[in-house]
């Protein structure tokens, strides 16, 4: 693994103010070593890209309990993809039903972690993720 | 996704008596408790009977003997049309009051065509742009005989405006109106995070709603003190408690200040806590806050009247607490946080559905939220005698501990000149996150225990059916508006939205102002904005 650190946007889109999760995740990530930024509460899809790409962050988090899952993190794919910012990986987490993983899995989403889902968990994720690339960036 | 878990865990075996235990908020427990937990005259100075002061034991001499707790229920999704008719058949299922829902366009004082609305209308709650969805809201509910409680804060000015009209129509006789205004915005600022405008600005419109209500609605409660939402952001009870009450304190100094007289306002100011899993702490905690409101009112702000020193409150059981795994279970654990609602004396409770961690309720779990409160009430004989946990050596330690943390917080909050002041510093939202932070290491480390989570895991769940709510509400609110846009005398709503301006800039009550731009079928949206060009909006200090 690379010195580089794994920078990460935990983001908040959407109207409501539940930020307990995001909050958590956010410390969860910085207290494993990576470099975290929190946006804040209701950023819209384009804030949250733009900030993405200022940022030059690896991944984006995105924190949704509102039920509007399917929009947002539509509409945000569809900003990076226009942006020509793709290789920023796309995960999140909040009151998402089963029954739609499928579907953002097929938009580009690469791992939705639902209630109960320990940090362990994400910041494994986001670890094995990125491991691969980063040794041969080194190696190069 | 797939919930597997490698290793099928079994409950752990009972450890060594002497293992250091704590309470769900990290509160050290001991083996066992004895007299010498108590102080020697703790009958006459901290409990006295039910219904008398400081009414640790409840507010009412025969409580639930007298009356039961209200079953009140929080509903609403999708448009007005649909909640109301899932008020009809909650009403008909033997619910005793009414309690609304907004989704968060209508929280957030926007209306449902508003670009930030788009994916949010009638999601979370029932959609709610102007009279006339209040209108079909409660059609052929009568508001003269069943109360309703609104669960809205920042724009709640608004929501009531639009109750009051509806009201009106039905000639209802205002001084009759019975129900509940949730109205509480510090706690918006500490921790449900939905707020519109700065501090001081939705201060003036609480106390404005406060004045109004004192003056005009002599039965109903215009603020609703609430630490579910704190302890739903990850608080710990003592925490939830305390930060409740001072904010309580902090009303009732803006209430002062405005002039008006302790007694005519303190006697329906109104309470909401959340019943979490840890029983005997959850039964103190609301023991203690009885205890705590009626010295604070009694002591700190000379009250004379006893009705301004009993602490009424509503309990709702924790929604945090409920798993997304093995859903099912949720039913239990609802059953046993609303039982310590009832030996706490609650009086008004709403149980959470089964299936709440995924999404709102369907008509068959709604249903099994309710009768857990009918089983409780009908069945299970412990609404027979009041307090019957009083004496409990473990229980009276509980309330005593959960009352001196409590003052030591008033200490600290006071020393930084008040709660908007500490909320301005951040103080209560770092408090609440470290103990969110603190709670979800406990977890992941096996130190606390989550049936489902990380004990007992299943392989599989049992598939159960959710309520889905389409996009085709925003789409019928959106012409909604079109049309209402077109049909309105806009000229007259103009004229109204220009007065609620001029209204806002002076020290005069909004309440006249916000009603007659009601009146008109200005949208919540316009009358929002029309208050936030004189206001300004909120940015919450980074953390």
């Amino acid at each position: 693994m690379s010195n580089k650190k794994i920078r990460v946007l935990i983001a908040k889109p959407g109207l409501d103010g539940h930020d307990r999760g995001a909050k958590v995740v956010a410390r969860a990530l910085r207290d494993a070593g990576m470099e975290v930024i929190y946006s804040g509460l209701r950023q819209s899809p384009e804030q949250i890209v733009q900030a993405a790409i200022q940022e030059d962050v690896d991944a984006i988090g995105l924190s949704i309990l509102s039920g509007a899952h399917m929009h947002l993190f539509s509409r945000v794919i569809e900003l990076l993809e226009q942006n020509k910012a793709t290789d920023i990986l796309i995960f999140g987490g909040g009151i998402i039903p089963d029954e739609d993983i499928p579907e953002l899995k097929r938009m580009g989403v690469a791992q939705i972690f639902q209630p109960g889902a320990h940090t362990a968990d994400i910041i494994n994720f986001l670890n094995q993720h990125f491991a691969v690339p980063r040794e041969s960036v080194r190696s190069t | 996704m797939k919930r597997s878990s490698v290793n099928q865990k079994t409950l752990p075996s009972t450890t060594a008596s002497t293992k250091e235990k704590t309470t769900i908020s990290g509160r050290p427990v001991r083996l066992f408790y004895t007299p010498n937990d108590l102080p020697e005259n703790l009958y006459q100075e901290k409990l006295s009977d039910p219904g008398e002061f400081p009414y640790t034991r409840g507010i009412h001499r025969t409580m639930y003997r007298g009356r039961l707790w209200t079953v009140r229920q929080f509903s609403g999704y999708g448009s007005a049309k649909e909640t109301n008719r899932r008020f009809h058949f909650l009403l008909e299922q033997g619910q005793s009051g009414l309690s609304v829902a907004f989704d968060l366009p209508t929280l957030m004082g926007i209306d449902s065509d508003h670009p930030l609305a788009e994916g949010e209308v009638g999601k979370c709650g029932v959609a709610v742009d102007s009279l006339l969805d209040m209108e079909r809201l409660f059609e052929e509910i009568d508001l003269q005989k069943v109360t309703t409680s609104m669960t809205i804060n920042a724009p709640a000015a608004v929501l009531l405006a639009m109750y009051l009209v509806v009201a009106e129509k039905q000639k209802a006789d205002f001084k009759q109106l019975g129900g509940t205004l949730q109205n509480d915005i510090l706690k918006e600022y500490i921790a449900q995070k939905e707020w519109i405008y700065p501090p001081h600005p939705s201060m003036r419109l609480v106390i404005d709603t406060i004045e109004f209500c004192t003056h005009h609605l002599p039965r109903y409660n215009p603020i609703s003190i609430s630490g579910y939402h704190i302890r739903e952001a990850g608080s710990t009870a003592g925490q939830e408690l305390a930060f409740t009450l001072r904010n309580g304190i902090e009303y009732v100094e803006w209430c002062l200040k405005r002039g008006l007289d302790v007694d005519s306002f303190a006697p329906r100011l109104s309470f909401f806590f959340n019943a979490h899993n840890d029983f005997f702490e959850e039964i103190a905690k609301f023991r203690a806050a009885r205890r705590l409101w009626a010295h604070i009112m009694r002591d700190r702000f000379n009250a004379r009247n006893e009705r301004s020193w009993k602490c009424r409150f509503h309990t709702q059981t924790a929604g945090c607490s409920l798993t997304a795994q093995q859903p099912l279970n949720n039913v239990i654990r609802t059953t046993i946080q609303a039982l310590a609602g009832v030996l706490g004396g609650t009086n008004s409770l709403h149980t959470n559905a089964f299936d709440e961690a995924l999404a709102l309720p369907t008509e068959r779990s709604a249903r099994i939220a309710l009768r857990t409160q009918q089983i409780i009430a009908n069945e299970s004989g412990v609404i027979n005698t009041v307090d019957p946990l009083a004496g409990s050596y473990f229980v009276e330690a509980l309330t005593n501990e959960l009352e001196a943390e409590c003052h030591k917080y008033f200490d600290r909050i006071d020393a930084m000149g008040g709660m908007v002041e500490a909320i301005e510093k951040g103080f209560p939202q770092r408090e609440i996150q470290d103990a969110a932070y603190r709670y979800q290491k406990a977890v992941e480390e096996g130190e606390k225990v989550i049936v489902g989570v990380n004990t007992c895991q299943a392989d599989e769940d049992e598939p159960i059916e959710l309520l889905q709510i389409g996009e085709e509400v925003r789409e019928r609110q959106r012409s909604e508006l079109e049309g209402l846009r077109s049909r309105r005398d806009n000229h007259e709503v103009g004229k109204t939205l220009a007065a609620l301006r001029e209204t806002a800039k002076s020290s005069h009550n909004l309440m006249p102002s916000i009603i007659a731009a009601v009146r008109a079928y200005a949208t919540l949206g316009e009358i929002c904005s029309t208050l936030e060009e004189v206001f300004g909006r909120y940015e919450e200090p980074a953390l």
